[in-house]
C-alpha cells in the first residue's frame, strides 16, 4: 500500500512537472525568435504605457480644450504637440490607445470563443450542422468587414459597446473556419476513435481530446487578429462610427488630425505610429507563437 | 456446444463514394470462440479494418447482426453500448495516431476509467494505472512523460494498456505491429499472448502479415473484397489452403531461409479491383487462373469442408472435398 | 576475377543541428561487386537510409556532414567529385528508388513525361526526340507496363503499378548501381511478390548492380547475394547469404533479429525478441554499441569497441569471437 502511495505520488507530481516543463519548452522556442521578442518587448512597452496613462497624464488633460495652445508643434511641454483643440496629443494618445487595445484585444478574445463554438460543432458533428453554420459563415463573410460593422453601429447607433459587438461578429466566421478545418483533420486521427471506443461521450471529447489540439492554430489565429481589431476599430472612429468625441482612440485622433494634414502633419504621425506599432508587435507575436506552438515548423 | 464469444452475421458495411456503393465488408460470418485468437488476414482495401470497427460499432454497419455472448448489440442504445464497450475493446494500428498527443502516458491511460467512472476516488484510478502500467511493461518513470518523447514500441504499450483498463473479454487488434520494426513487433506479439493468457482474452487479430497471424492466431479468416473467402483452423490454412486466392497469398510471402530462394514463385496476375458497386459473383474470378462461368452470376457461399475449414469457392475440388 | 564496382571504406556521417550531433553512420566498410546485389539490413534508425543518401551525396545540406571515409565508385572517389560532375553520376550510373512510390512521382505530369526527362538530363549521346520516346516506351514494357499507358498521370496507377513506373525512371539510363531503399515495403504482398519477380529478372538481364535497403529478411533470402546487418550506424555482420542465413557464429544482435520473425512453418512458439531498444543516436554507449541489449555482454563489451571477427567471407564485429581471432 505505501509503495503504491508513492507511485500514485510520483505519477502526479511527473505529471504537474511535465505539464510545467512543456510551457518552459514553448518559451524556450519562443526566446530564440529575436522579432518574435522585440514585438513581445515592445507590445508590453505599450500596454505598460496605457494602463499608467493616469499617471503620466490624468485624463482631463486630454478632453479639456485649450484654444490658446492649439496646433502646438511637439516640445518639451507637449512631446507629441497639441491638436486643433489645444489638447496635448501624448495625453490623447495614451488615453486613447486604452481604448484601442481593449478594443482589440476584447474583440479577439470575443469572436475566437464564438468562432471556436461555431467550428468545433461543424467540424466534428459534420453535416447537416456543417453546413448550415458554415453556410451562415459564408454569408456573414460575403459582407465586407467594414460594411457590417457600419451597418451594425448604423443601426443601434456609436458606442464602444456596439463596436466591440459590430467587429466581433463580423470576425467570428474567420474563427469558424480555421477552428472547422483543425477539428476536421483531428477527428480523422485514431485518438478520437479511441477515445469513442472507450464510451467517451461527445462533450469530453471535444473538450479533453480535440480543443487542446486544436489549440495552436486558434491562439496564432487570436494574436494575429488583435492587430486587424485595432486597425479596423481605427479606421471605424476615422469614420465617426467608433468611440464618441471628445473620448479619444487612435482611429479618431487622426480622424480629427485629417483637416490639418498639409499645415501640422505632426499630428497625425504620431497616432499612425502608434497604430503601426501595436499591429506590427501583434503580428510578430503571432508569428513567433505560431513556430514556437509548432515543433515541426522548427528546422 | 457452447455460444460462441462473438459472432457476425451476414455483417454489411456500404459506404456511399461519388461512383455508386464501397462494398467495404459484404456479407461476413465469422465467429470467434473465448479464449482463441480469430486472425483475419488480406491486402489493404479488402475491408479488414471496417469489419473489426463495424463488430465494435465505432462504425454503423449496414446490415447483418453482431453478437456478443449469443446477444445482438447492434439495436443496443447509448447507454447499454457504453456498457459494453468495457468488454470489447480495440487496438490500433498507428501508434502514432491513436494516442493523443496532448496529454501524458498516465492520463492516456486513466482516461477510459474517469470516463466510465470504474472507480470512485481518483487515486485508485491512479493506482490501477500504474498497475496497468506495469503489466504492459513501461517504466513507471514514464507516467508523466508525453507520446512524442516515446519509440513506436512504448506507445504501442500505451495503447494495450488502455485498452486493457477496463477489464476486456474481447479485444479487436487493428495490425498492432506492423508499424513497428521487427525487434518491437516481437516484443508486442510477446506480450498480447502474455496477457491473452493472463486474463483469458478473445483476439481478433487483423493483419496483412501472414508470418504474424499464424505465430497468433488459432483460427483464420482469409478476406478478399469485403468477402471472407476461406477460414480455417490455422495449421489446416497453412498446409492445405483450398482458395485459389489464399494459395497465391501464401506462395507469395518471400520467406527468410535461402533454401526457398530458388523456390518458383507462383505470382498471380493484376491487383485488386474496385470494391465500388461490385457485380455479382466471385470477386477474385478476374485474377483467378482457375476461373470459370460458374464463378459469375452469384456470390460463392462458403462451403463447409469439415473439420472448421470453410470455403467460398465454384471449384470442383471444393465440392468434392465436401461429399 | 573479382570485379569490385563499389568500395566504402570507414564511412561516418553526422547530422548537425544547434541542438544535437546525429551519429548516423560510423565507420562503416563494405565493398560490391559488379553485377551483384547486396542487402542493407537493419531496423529504424540503424543508418541504412543515410548511407545510401551519401552513395548518391544526397545529404541534407549543412545538416548532413561526412565526417569520414572513401567511396570509391568505379576507380573514381564519389566524395571528392564537384557537384555538376556528380550530377552526372546521379541517375546516369548510380539510380535510387524510395520508399514510397506516392511521393517520388510529380502529379502533374505524365509518367512518359518523367521518364523522357530522367533520359534527356543524361541525354550525352544526342539522342533525338524519337529515339528517347523509343527508349521511353522500351523500359516501360520491360517493367511490365504497356507502353500505350505512358500518357497516363501518376494517379491513374495502383500501388503497385507506381513503384513499376519508378523503377523504369530509374533504370531508364541504364545504371550500374541501382539503391533501392524499401522497394517493397509500401505494397502488398502479391504485388510485392511481382515487384520482387520483376527485379530479379531485370537484373538477371540487365546486370545491373543493387544495394537493397530492407528490414525484411524474406526479401533478403531472396534477392541479395551478399548481406550486411546494420545496427546504431554499424555494421555488426556481413558476409555472403549463406554466411548470414546458414552460418554458426553470429552477432547477438544478428540471432535477436532472426528470433524475432515468426517462422511460417512448424507450429509458433514464444518468440525470442532483442530486449530493450535502439540507442539513441545521439548518445551511442561506450564500447560495443548493442551491450545495453546484449545477453552475452561482458564487462569487456562495455569500455573496449569489438574487433572484426574473419572467417572467410564472414565479418562479425564482437568480442565474442575476437578473444582469440584475428584482431
Amino acid at each position: 500500500m505505501a509503495t503504491e502511495k508513492m507511485q500514485k505520488h510520483e505519477t502526479q507530481t511527473a505529471i504537474t512537472m511535465k505539464k510545467q516543463s512543456q510551457l518552459k519548452e514553448i518559451w524556450r522556442r519562443y526566446k530564440k525568435n529575436r522579432l518574435a521578442m522585440i514585438g513581445l518587448i515592445s507590445m508590453l512597452v505599450l500596454i505598460v504605457l496605457v494602463l499608467a496613462a493616469d499617471l503620466i497624464e490624468p485624463y482631463e488633460v486630454c478632453i479639456t480644450m485649450n484654444l490658446r495652445e492649439k496646433l502646438l508643434p511637439p516640445s518639451a511641454e507637449h512631446l507629441f504637440g497639441t491638436d486643433g483643440y489645444g489638447r496635448d496629443i501624448l495625453a490623447r494618445c495614451l488615453h486613447g490607445g486604452r481604448v484601442s487595445l481593449f478594443i482589440g484585444f476584447t474583440c479577439s478574445i470575443v469572436s475566437m470563443f464564438f468562432g471556436a463554438i461555431f467550428g468545433m460543432i461543424a467540424g466534428y458533428y459534420g453535416d447537416p450542422l456543417d453546413n448550415i453554420i458554415m453556410r451562415i459563415m459564408d454569408v456573414l463573410s460575403a459582407i465586407p468587414n467594414i460594411l457590417l460593422a457600419l451597418a451594425i453601429v448604423a443601426a443601434l447607433g456609436s458606442s464602444i459597446f456596439n463596436l466591440i459587438m459590430a467587429l466581433t461578429i463580423s470576425h467570428i466566421p474567420g474563427f469558424a473556419r480555421v477552428v472547422r478545418s483543425s477539428v476536421l483533420g483531428i477527428t480523422g486521427q485514431e485518438y478520437i476513435e479511441a477515445a469513442r471506443a472507450g464510451g467517451t461521450g461527445d462533450a469530453r471529447i471535444l473538450r479533453k481530446h480535440i480543443l487542446p489540439n486544436a489549440l495552436g492554430p486558434l491562439i496564432v489565429q487570436t494574436t494575429m487578429s488583435v492587430s486587424s481589431m485595432i486597425l479596423a476599430a481605427a479606421s471605424m472612429s476615422f469614420l465617426g462610427l467608433g468611440v464618441n468625441p471628445p473620448q479619444p482612440e487612435w482611429g479618431s485622433i487622426i480622424s480629427e488630425a485629417r483637416e490639418f494634414l498639409r499645415t501640422n502633419p505632426t499630428m497625425i504621425l504620431f497616432p499612425g505610429i502608434c497604430i503601426i506599432l501595436a499591429s506590427l508587435s501583434m503580428n510578430l507575436i503571432g508569428d513567433g507563437l505560431r513556430d514556437a506552438l509548432d515543433p515541426r515548423l522548427k528546422s | 456446444m457452447s455460444v460462441p464469444l462473438l459472432e457476425t452475421r451476414d455483417l454489411k458495411k456500404y459506404f456511399k463514394v461519388a461512383d455508386g456503393e464501397l462494398h467495404a465488408v459484404d456479407g461476413v460470418n465469422i465467429t470467434i470462440e473465448q479464449g482463441k485468437t480469430l486472425g483475419v488476414v488480406g491486402e489493404s482495401g479488402c475491408g479488414k479494418s471496417t469489419l473489426g470497427r463495424a463488430i465494435l460499432r465505432l462504425i454503423e454497419p449496414s446490415g447483418g447482426d453482431v453478437l456478443f455472448e449469443g446477444k445482438s448489440i447492434i439495436g443496443l442504445g447509448k447507454k447499454e453500448m457504453r456498457e459494453m464497450r468495457k468488454k470489447m475493446q480495440i487496438i490500433f494500428q498507428d501508434p502514432y495516431s491513436s494516442i493523443n498527443p496532448r496529454m501524458s502516458v498516465a492520463e492516456i491511460i486513466a482516461e477510459y476509467m474517469i470516463v466510465n467512472k470504474v472507480y470512485p476516488t481518483k487515486q485508485e484510478i491512479w493506482n490501477q494505472t500504474a498497475r496497468l502500467m506495469d503489466t504492459v511493461g513501461l517504466a513507471s518513470r514514464l507516467a508523466g512523460a508525453y507520446p512524442h518523447e516515446l519509440d513506436g514500441g512504448r506507445r504501442q504499450r500505451i495503447g494495450i494498456a488502455r485498452a486493457l483498463s477496463l477489464g476486456p473479454k474481447f479485444i479487436v487488434c487493428d495490425e498492432p505491429v506492423s508499424a513497428l520494426d521487427v525487434s518491437i513487433q516481437a516484443q508486442i506479439l510477446n506480450l498480447l499472448m502474455d496477457l491473452q493468457d493472463e486474463f483469458g482474452l478473445t483476439y481478433m487479430f487483423i493483419t496483412h502479415d501472414l508470418s504474424v497471424v499464424r505465430h497468433i492466431s488459432s483460427e483464420i479468416a482469409v478476406m478478399y473484397l469485403g468477402q471472407c473467402v476461406e477460414r480455417a483452423p490455422t495449421d489446416q490454412l497453412f498446409e492445405n489452403p483450398q482458395h485459389p486466392y489464399t494459395q497465391a497469398l501464401l506462395a507469395a510471402i518471400p520467406e527468410p531461409d535461402v533454401e526457398m530462394r530458388n523456390k518458383e514463385i507462383k505470382v498471380i496476375r493484376g491487383e485488386v479491383t474496385s470494391p465500388v458497386n461490385p457485380k455479382p459473383g466471385c470477386r477474385f474470378a478476374a485474377r483467378c487462373e482457375y476461373a470459370t462461368e460458374a464463378c459469375s452470376g452469384a456470390d460463392p457461399a462458403l462451403r463447409d469442408l469439415g473439420g472448421g475449414h470453410f470455403c467460398a469457392c465454384t471449384l470442383e475440388h471444393v465440392k468434392a472435398a465436401q461429399s | 576475377m573479382s570485379d569490385v564496382l563499389l568500395q566504402v571504406r570507414d564511412l561516418s556521417v553526422i547530422y548537425k543541428t544547434d541542438l544535437e550531433t546525429v551519429h548516423a553512420v560510423n565507420g562503416i566498410s563494405f565493398s560490391l561487386e559488379r553485377g551483384k546485389t547486396l542487402g542493407l539490413v537493419g531496423e529504424t534508425g540503424a543508418g541504412k537510409t543515410t548511407t545510401a543518401l551519401t552513395l548518391m551525396r544526397l545529404l541534407p545540406e549543412r545538416i548532413g556532414i561526412v565526417e569520414q571515409g572513401e567511396i570509391e565508385f568505379e576507380g573514381q572517389e564519389l566524395l571528392a567529385l564537384p557537384e555538376n560532375e556528380m550530377r552526372e553520376i546521379r541517375g546516369e550510373k548510380i539510380a535510387m528508388i524510395f520508399q514510397d512510390p506516392m511521393t517520388s512521382l510529380n502529379p502533374v505530369l505524365t509518367v512518359g513525361e518523367q521518364i523522357g526527362e530522367a533520359l534527356s538530363l543524361h541525354n550525352f549521346s544526342k539522342k533525338s526526340k524519337e529515339e528517347i520516346e523509343a527508349r521511353v516506351d522500351e523500359v516501360l514494357t520491360l517493367v511490365g507496363i504497356p507502353a500505350g499507358r505512358k500518357k497516363d498521370y501518376p494517379h491513374q496507377f495502383s500501388g503497385g503499378m507506381k513503384q513499376r513506373v519508378v523503377i523504369a525512371m530509374a533504370l531508364a539510363c541504364e545504371p550500374d548501381l541501382l539503391i533501392a531503399d524499401e522497394p517493397t515495403t509500401a505494397l502488398d504482398v502479391t504485388i510485392q511478390a511481382q515487384v520482387l519477380l520483376m527485379m530479379r529478372d531485370l537484373r538477371d538481364r540487365l546486370g545491373t548492380s543493387m544495394i537493397m535497403i530492407t528490414h525484411d529478411l524474406g526479401v533478403v533470402a531472396q534477392t541479395c547475394d551478399t548481406v550486411a546487418v546494420m545496427y546504431a550506424g554499424e555494421i555488426i555482420e556481413q558476409g555472403t547469404l549463406l554466411d548470414i542465413f546458414k552460418g554458426e557464429r553470429h552477432h547477438p544482435y544478428t540471432t535477436g533479429l532472426f528470433g524475432s520473425i515468426p517462422s511460417l512453418r512448424g507450429h509458433s512458439k514464444r518468440l525470442s525478441p532483442i530486449a530493450g531498444l535502439m540507442p539513441d543516436p545521439t548518445n551511442l554507449p561506450d564500447g560495443c554499441r548493442f551491450w545495453p541489449r546484449c545477453p552475452h555482454c561482458t564487462e569487456r563489451c562495455k569500455t573496449e569497441h569489438p574487433g572484426t571477427y574473419v572467417d572467410g567471407t564472414h565479418q562479425v564485429c564482437c568480442h565474442l569471437f575476437t578473444e582469440g581471432g584475428s584482431k
